[in-house]
């Protein structure tokens, strides 16, 4: 199995909605790996579409780095609609 | 964060916060051992689990049963690779993994090494194993290590049809002729002290809990979780109309729970050293069924190999 490379397996659960990451499994390629994980994932209705991405070719942030990359946000609060008072007299914005 | 905590704490400082921990993030080396331990046991187990319940499928009573055995066997396949592959973002890979248990390595759940002898069986263990498994896997949803976390959430999902189907399959034998019923009240005096053993040994006598409950890996104690399952299994018990075979269980009406008797400690760890029922038997099926698929392995990676030439040699020619 050493030779089955790891794919991460996302399932759009009905259209409208995005494909969302649910495991990974290890397949011979990736239309075995569609294979695989419709039996696994989606026995129930889970899915009407599957995404597999081998794991190798997924690059992402360095969680060392998060404090760097994310906190810059947390102190932007004039970019969320709560942080604007309107006149009592508006009644819908 | 302040610098002068040490990672060590740092990290226990998130866990207080109820922050879950992933893959790639910093954990002591004993947080990653512990688990690797744990999710990797709990995968052995699903997969184990399949051959006792297996021995049944061809000689299932009904259509029916047969369809809904087979579903329950194959979603414990399916619970297997959720957790092999949760095992797996801790940094061990599959290989090892399967080696750990055909070697005898890494241990499964002993429920597993007991013999299922009549068809009353597959619905003693929906009904109690599975019930059992819930018990504990409900309570690992909140487990603080993500990829753990989000494969019990999705088994636990799963699993209540399972219970479910044990049970109706006992309701529907204590409903039938007097030997059906009899069959049952065997089966469960059979699986009833093996079920609690599942939780594992007792508080005073599990010394790794104290830190797995600090690291929230573990969110309730064994005996808690067995309590827990003994006060909700009584009930359905008195429905079936059948008794469990611990004549010192009652309900304390002070404590609002039931008592229940010892346990035979030296029977589990009999079980666990290898010398219950089945042990042999089990890890030979394993064994044999990983040995004899050998060459379907082989073969998917020479028709993957054999598509990507394909492929490129049709690139070659456009
Ligand atoms: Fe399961
Ligand atoms: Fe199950």
């Amino acid at each position: 199995m050493n030779d089955w490379p790891l794919y991460e397996i996302f399932i759009r659960s009905k259209n409208g909605l995005n494909h969302k990451h649910v495991g990974s499994l290890h397949a011979a390629d990736a239309h075995m790996a569609i294979q695989n994980a419709r039996d696994v994932y989606t026995r129930r209705n889970e899915g009407i579409s599957i995404w597999v991405v081998e794991a190798k070719n997924i690059t992402a942030s360095n969680p060392d780095e998060s404090e760097a990359l994310f906190d810059p946000a947390e102190d932007k609060i004039y970019r969320h609609p709560t942080f604007y008072k309107l006149p009592d007299a508006l009644k819908h914005m | 964060m302040d610098s002068t905590y040490s990672m060590e704490e740092r990290f226990q400082l998130r866990i207080d916060k109820e922050e879950k921990i992933e893959a790639r993030d910093w954990m002591p080396d004993a947080y990653r051992k512990t688990l690797i331990r744990q999710v990797s046991q709990h995968a052995h187990s699903e997969i184990v689990g399949m051959l006792p319940e297996s021995n049944w499928i061809t000689r299932a009573p009904s259509i029916k049963r047969k369809l809904a055995l087979l579903a329950k066997v194959q979603d414990e396949g399916g619970h297997g690779l959720y957790l092999y592959s949760a095992t797996e973002t801790l940094g061990i890979n599959r290989d090892e993994l399967i080696e750990q248990l055909h070697t005898g390595k890494a241990k499964y759940s002993s429920i597993f090494n007991y013999p299922t002898l009549s068809w009353a069986d597959i619905g003693a263990i929906g009904w109690l194993v599975d019930g059992a498994a819930i018990m504990n896997q409900v309570a690992l949803c909140r487990t603080s290590y993500g990829p753990y976390a989000r494969a019990m959430v999705r088994i636990c999902k799963e699993e209540s049809f399972h219970q479910r189907q044990g049970y109706d399959i006992l309701l529907t034998m204590c409903k039938g002729s007097e030997a059906q019923k009899e069959m049952v009240q065997d089966a469960v005096n059979r699986w009833w002290w093996p079920s609690l053993m599942m939780f594992g040994p007792n508080d005073d006598a599990s010394p790794n809990s104290a830190q797995s409950l600090k690291w929230k890996i573990k969110r309730l104690s064994n005996d808690e979780l067995r309590q827990r399952f003994v006060d909700a299994t009584v009930p359905q018990a008195e429905i079936l109309g059948i008794s469990l075979p611990d004549p010192l269980l009652k309900y304390n009406e002070k404590r609002g729970q039931y008592d229940f008797g010892p346990i035979d400690w030296d029977e589990f760890f009999q079980v666990v050293a290898g010398n219950g029922p089945c042990n042999k038997e089990r890890l030979a099926a394993r064994v044999k069924a990983h040995e004899e698929g050998a060459w379907v392995r082989e073969a998917s990676v020479a028709y993957a190999e054999k598509q990507k030439n394909r492929l490129l040699s049709d690139v070659a020619v456009a």
